[in-house]
């Protein structure tokens, strides 16, 4: 009897756009429930890593595996179809849309009513719909044009339909960026709620130490493509090579620290 | 061998002039996103006003003078025109602006006859430039060498104009990324109005060059336009270099096409460009487009169906329109036909356009196979006429389905155009598969079966049609597919991230909107009793996006209210006057400044303003929404 | 929903204003179509020469003592506006007739909606054969010399020609195909010898002059056969003078002596081509000179050959009303057939068998003059002589 497959596995992932190596041999893995975070310095290969992931980008070589299934060489909706749902660095909304009305394309998509000319829209999963948004927090926000919503609100808006095919696995793309510290506690605090009460596995990259040191369960650390260091957000913060690679940055990193203590 | 030669230098020569022309809208797209419509109007004033400044001063002078004054004297008006009219309407939605453009084209050609009179206009030859070069034997119009070396010319100050000026680092800044100019803090208006000054200019100047070549008259605009389009196109929008490539390419097309296919030329530019698009979506020299940013300050209130009252007023008019048999005469009944069925036609563009996001340019293409199909299956196959009626438009969902799958595979500008190639390409071969079609003498004798024959009967036909097909579109657009193609209009990257296969939903919407069209063409073609390839070309294409923008494009019922204003009004004046055109460009300059969020997008706006003076308690969403429309 | 119904309302009110007018009981009425908007040079001396007829119909007591009352509708060059205005003119104007036309296709939508609901239509410019023969009908009746006729009429000064390799130069639409189509094959029964050594087809409209002209010069034909006109005619002219192509070349042009086409080329017009037209300084018989004379007093201008047929259009309207002494459609038919009448360039008589009147076409070469284009050596051309034999046109036309 074998092991069950892990939510998510990552095989030597490589990936080079004209000789430069974005991303060399990449290799981690992700538990159900669990937190994980993914960061490193600008041009560490983040986004290339990140885009392999969710199928915007193909890899020269290695695995993507959610549950032992291979998804690399899959388009986008693909892997969303496999339970892998995502938010992006900047949002991606409907912005024509109600705020509900997001949320249920999400959910039509879900119940493969894609195609279904008959129906009467505004009434399927209206309710679902309505639970999502009021788990994010927008439930009283639900007949909002989305195009009028603050970014923090955007941000909730894409967990709410990131959550709409009750994925596995939610990869977010530095869910915090652009909003404001409080906004950032909130947010990444209700995602781990959620994560941990549905069994959901994230991955996340976030420039924003704090966030990452707060709500992450595990770290994962790229330099110059390169996985250079992995564990628990203690083992990774006395990390020398992680000192290292952050030494510029730790001036900000403590400011940082120190203003979102006193928050 | 000489005689290659020359035909290359020929088709060379004829290329100057298209790049002139081409040059100067390929600018104006690239950083005001206007697809100027007027352009080849422009033109064509460049060409009148240099035969009349050639004519007055002669002399070496006179003519070269009068050819730059003119070209100086239309980029006047070009700037005019910039702050008067275009300037308001930078905000408006998306093409709004071709919108505003077609109609001043339409004012132009009315006028150009009103000053100049009817009679075709032959200017003079440009001195200097009277013979022809010996060639081995073969004559070369000097005239050609001329522009020749003016093509290239040309080419070098607008390439040094836009590396070695700020003002030209700024164009091309601003038709790489609009929003970062804007965010530097640069004067946009001013931006704006220069950049079309020089494009009008270019136009013009490519009108007044032509004096020496061509006849002066009043189609000279749409003569060019086409060309113009599919040049800059295939070279790629916002691309100079694109532009002489893509005017050289095509004019050699032309010149050694003849040689081998004297008949091709009317469709070959079109072949090409639909190949180009297809291999090649942005362009030989164009960039891919960035991800599309929605335009800043566009919101559009959100859709909502109708209400039980609005099911009901709605009902009402339906049955106050049934009843036009009890009161009108036989000429306002089939007009009323008409209007009907140029109903069907916008809803389905509209669908296509405001639902999905995509401009359809060449839209009639389905209305027309819809009509060709009624027309083949009743003088071809004898059938009746409720069975072409259900297998006509059949012509125009396979059509559709073949276009629209790769059409569907770009976006924008780019769409739009594709979209028109297949069109043309499709006008031209109804126009030359004599045998088959009866080229434009058409198919005749498509009389409705005797049920439907009498002008009241007609018109409940299409008027239960129209309502039909307007009530389905509706459905659809309140269904989880009409979401999931507002969602793919919305954001690409969101619906692909929630697992909607975007292009399939917009190829189905393409074929639904497609075989709708032929719905209208089938019932088109039993009203009018024959079938021509006008049914399928460009101006009635050109009608239907008028239709839908004059209605409101953002809006859930722009396709009817503007298909019914613009036919009434269109019948109206081309039966009252013969300046018909002047007045309807004239109306629809003015619908643009005036409302330019089209006709029902206004009355959202005015109803807003109502509801917001209105006592407080009775919330903006507790109320139903005027976009409900 | 407000803003629907008042839409709706709009476009029913737009609807009534149409329908408001009716028929004076004591005027007749023709409807008259003709693309105003698209084709101004043809279509304002057109205009003018039918206002001149009513003006001289009425002076001389109209059409059996009543009025007649000429409404005129623009179709803009396409089939489906001429149909609607068509319509207009028959259910809500009341017209006796229509009469009219410019293009061959709409032409033929106009006969074809004719036939449908049972009208008169006399058609004035449209030269397809299909008018009258292939898909002539009962109701349609035609003025112009038809294709076939003006090129029998240049077929019979061009097969004298000693030119045996022939180049074709014309527009790509069914009336350039047909006028080229029956030229050759009227011109290769007279002149087995005759090659015909290249063909070029450019769209109508958007001629690409300078290569056309090379592929021409390049196939070295003796003689040139032209179908294009208006605009593309002068650039073809102007490449071609400039390239050298017309000369030592024999051309023969269908149209080309018409004012309307020959007037802009001015200076450049090229000598000697054979041509159809209407040189209206060179005509000397009495019918012309009352017609030119008033024309010219009325309008300070000088006629084109428009005048001529929108004039003569609205005269044979007049004469078949007045023969038939009635609107009725039937009576109209029988009163037009055989009938003959009086016209600027002789009698012209509406035949029986296929509609057709035998109005003729002047054919000469052309010149130039003070800078000016002008036809010389013509002479006018009766159609009568230039038909095909009754046999032939039965087989042609469909039975009624």
């Amino acid at each position: 009897m074998s092991v069950a497959p892990p939510l998510l596995a990552v095989e030597g992932l490589t990936k080079s756009y004209g000789g430069i190596h974005a991303v060399r041999g990449v290799s981690f893995s992700l538990r159900s429930g669990e937190i994980l975070a993914l960061i490193g310095p600008n041009g560490a290969g983040k986004s290339t890593c990140f885009d392999m992931l969710n199928g915007q980008n193909t890899p020269d070589s290695g695995h993507v595996r959610l549950l032992g299934e291979e998804t690399t060489g899959k388009k986008p909706r693909d892997i969303w179809r496999m339970g892998v749902g995502r938010t992006f660095q900047i949002t991606a909304t409907f912005a024509t849309m109600t705020v509900r009305e997001n949320v249920q394309v999400a959910l039509i998509s879900h119940g493969k009513q894609l195609f279904n000319l008959w129906g009467s829209a505004p009434d399927v999963d209206r309710a679902e719909a309505g639970r999502l948004l009021e788990l994010v927090g927008m439930g009283g926000y639900a007949d909002r044009p989305c195009g009028e919503l603050a970014y923090g609100d955007l941000k909730r808006l894409e967990l709410a339909v990131a959550l709409a095919n009750d994925p596995k696995l939610l990869l977010m793309d530095e869910p915090t960026a652009g909003m404001a510290p409080r906004e950032r506690v909130e947010l990444m605090r209700l995602t781990a709620q959620i994560a941990k009460e549905k069994s959901i596995g994230v991955l996340f990259t976030e420039h924003d130490m704090d966030v990452v040191f707060e709500h992450a369960d595990r770290i994962i650390v790229l330099n110059r493509g390169t996985l250079i260091a992995e564990g628990s957000p203690a083992e990774v913060r006395g990390n020398p090579q992680v000192q290292a690679i952050y030494l510029g940055e730790g001036l900000l990193y403590e400011a940082g620290h120190r203003e979102g203590a006193s928050a | 061998m000489a005689f290659y030669v020359v035909q290359f230098l020929t088709g060379l020569a004829s290329a100057a002039s298209l790049f002139l022309v081409a040059s100067g809208l390929s600018i104006i797209f690239g950083v005001t996103r206007i697809v100027n419509f007027a352009h080849g109007a422009f033109y064509m004033i460049g060409a009148y006003i240099a035969f009349t400044l050639t004519e007055r001063f002669s002399g070496a002078f006179g003519f070269w003078g009068g050819v730059v004054a003119a070209a100086l004297a239309v980029a006047l008006i070009g700037v005019l025109v910039e702050m008067v009219l275009l300037r308001r309407i930078y905000h408006a939605p998306e093409l709004f602006q071709l919108l505003g453009t077609f109609g001043l084209t339409l004012m132009v050609e009315d006028l150009v006859v009103l000053i100049w009179g009817p009679d075709d206009l032959v200017g003079r030859r440009a001195p200097g430039f009277k013979g022809a070069v010996d060639f081995f034997g073969q004559n070369i119009p000097s005239y050609d060498l001329f522009l020749i070396v003016l093509g290239p010319v040309v080419l070098g100050i607008l390439w040094l104009l836009f590396q070695r000026t700020r003002w030209g680092v700024l164009v091309r800044a601003a038709t790489q990324d609009r929003d970062m100019v804007a965010a530097l803090g640069v004067n946009q208006k001013w931006l704006f109005t220069s950049v079309f000054a020089v494009g009008v200019f270019l136009a013009a100047l490519g009108g007044a060059l032509q004096i020496p070549r061509d006849a002066v008259h009043h189609a000279m605009d749409l003569r060019i336009i086409v060309e113009v389009f599919v040049v800059v196109v295939i070279g790629g929008l916002g691309s100079i270099v694109g532009a002489f490539v893509a005017a050289v390419l095509v004019s050699e097309l032309n010149a050694f096409g003849i040689l081998i296919f004297p008949k091709i030329s009317i469709i070959l530019v079109f072949l090409v460009m639909a190949v180009v698009l297809i291999v090649r979506p942005w362009g030989l020299f164009g960039k891919p487009e960035a991800a599309a940013r929605k335009t800043p300050g566009l919101t559009v209130n959100p859709w909502r169906p109708l209400t039980s009252n609005e099911r009901l007023a709605s009902l009402a008019a339906l049955v106050i329109a049934a009843m036009l048999p009890l009161f009108a005469g036989n000429y306002a009944l089939t007009v009323g036909s008409e209007i009907a069925i140029f109903v069907i036609f916008a809803v389905s563009l509209h669908f296509l356009m405001s639902v999905g996001g995509l401009a359809s340019f060449g839209h009639a293409a389905y209305f027309g196979l819809g009509a060709y199909g009624v027309a083949f299956l009743a003088k071809m196959a004898g059938l009746p006429m409720i069975v072409c009626l259900l297998l006509g438009p059949l012509l125009g969902c396979m059509g559709a389905a073949v276009f629209g799958f790769f059409a569907v595979q770009l976006s924008g500008v780019y769409f739009a155009m594709l979209t028109l190639a297949f069109a043309q390409i499709v006008w031209s071969i109804a126009f030359q598969w004599v045998s088959v079609t009866g080229g434009d003498n058409g198919i005749l004798g498509v009389w409705p079966a005797s049920w439907a024959a009498s002008p009241s009967h007609f018109y409940w036909l299409a008027l239960g049609v129209a309502a039909l097909v307007t009530i389905a579109l509706r459905i659809a657009v309140f269904s989880p597919f009409g979401y999931a193609l507002r969602a793919t209009r919305d954001s690409v990257l969101r619906s692909e991230a929630v697992g909607i296969n975007a292009k399939r939903i917009q190829w189905t919407a393409f074929v639904i909107a497609g075989t709708t069209a032929g719905i209208g063409g089938a019932l088109f073609a039993y009203l009018k009793g024959s079938v021509f390839p006008d049914n399928l070309g460009i101006s009635l294409s050109v009608d239907a996006l008028v239709m839908v923008l004059l209605g409101g494009v953002e809006t859930v019922s722009g396709g009817v209210v503007g298909a019914i204003v613009y036919k009434a009004l269109n019948i109206w004046l081309v039966s009252q006057t013969d300046l018909s055109k002047l007045v309807l460009g004239g109306f629809i300059v003015l619908i643009v400044v005036v409302f330019p969020k089209g006709i029902v997008g206004m009355l959202e706006i005015l109803a807003q303003r109502r509801r917001k003076s209105s006592p407080p308690g009775s919330s903006l969403l507790a109320k139903p929404i005027e976009s409900a429309e | 929903m407000r803003a629907r119904n008042y839409f709706v309302g709009a476009a029913f009110a737009l609807l009534a204003a149409g329908m408001g007018h009716s028929a004076v009981a004591e005027d007749i009425k023709i409807g008259e179509i003709n693309s105003y908007s698209l084709l101004p040079s043809f279509t304002e001396p057109y205009r003018k020469g039918w206002q001149l007829a009513v003006e001289e119909i009425n002076a001389s007591g109209g059409i059996n003592g009543k009025k007649l009352v000429v409404v005129s509708k623009d179709d803009g060059g396409k089939p489906a506006d001429a149909q609607t205005a068509a319509n207009e003119l028959v259910s809500s104007e009341g017209v006796a007739m229509l009469t009219g036309t410019f293009l061959s296709n709409i032409g033929l939508a106009v006969s074809d909606f004719a036939n449908q609901k049972k009208v008169f239509f006399l058609a004035a410019e449209p030269l397809t054969d299909a008018v009258t023969w292939a898909k002539g009908n009962k109701y349609t009746f035609r003025l112009r010399p038809s294709n076939y006729m003006q090129a029998a009429m240049l077929v019979e000064a061009a097969s004298k020609l000693p030119a045996k390799r022939w180049a074709t130069i014309a527009p790509n639409y069914e009336y350039g195909q047909s006028a080229v189509a029956v030229f050759k094959k009227l011109m290769s029964e007279k002149r087995p010898d005759i090659q015909w050594v290249d063909e070029q087809w450019p769209p109508q409209g958007k001629i690409d002059a300078g290569p056309v002209v090379q592929a021409v010069a390049q196939a070295n034909p003796e003689a040139i056969l032209n179908v294009t006109f208006g605009p593309d005619l002068v650039k073809l002219v102007r490449e071609g003078n400039t390239r050298g192509l017309f000369k030592g070349r024999e051309v023969v042009s269908f149209l080309t002596g018409e004012p309307e086409y020959l007037d802009p080329l001015k200076d450049e017009t090229p000598e000697g081509w054979i041509v159809t037209g209407y040189p209206w300084y060179s005509i000397k018989t009495p019918e012309h000179d009352a017609f030119l004379k008033a024309y010219q007093a009325k309008y300070n201008d000088y006629p084109r050959l428009g005048s001529i047929v929108g004039y003569q259009t609205i005269k044979a309207a007049a004469a078949i009303l007045t023969k038939a002494g009635s609107t009725d459609t039937d009576k109209m038919i029988a009163a037009a057939e055989g009938l003959s009448m009086p016209s600027p360039f002789g009698e012209i008589t509406f035949r029986k068998i296929d509609h057709q009147s035998t109005l003729g076409a002047f054919v000469g070469k052309t010149a130039q003059k003070d800078g000016k284009g002008v036809m010389v050596d013509s002479s006018y051309k009766k159609g009568a002589d230039y038909l095909p034999s009754d046999a032939e046109v039965e087989k042609l036309r469909p039975k009624d």
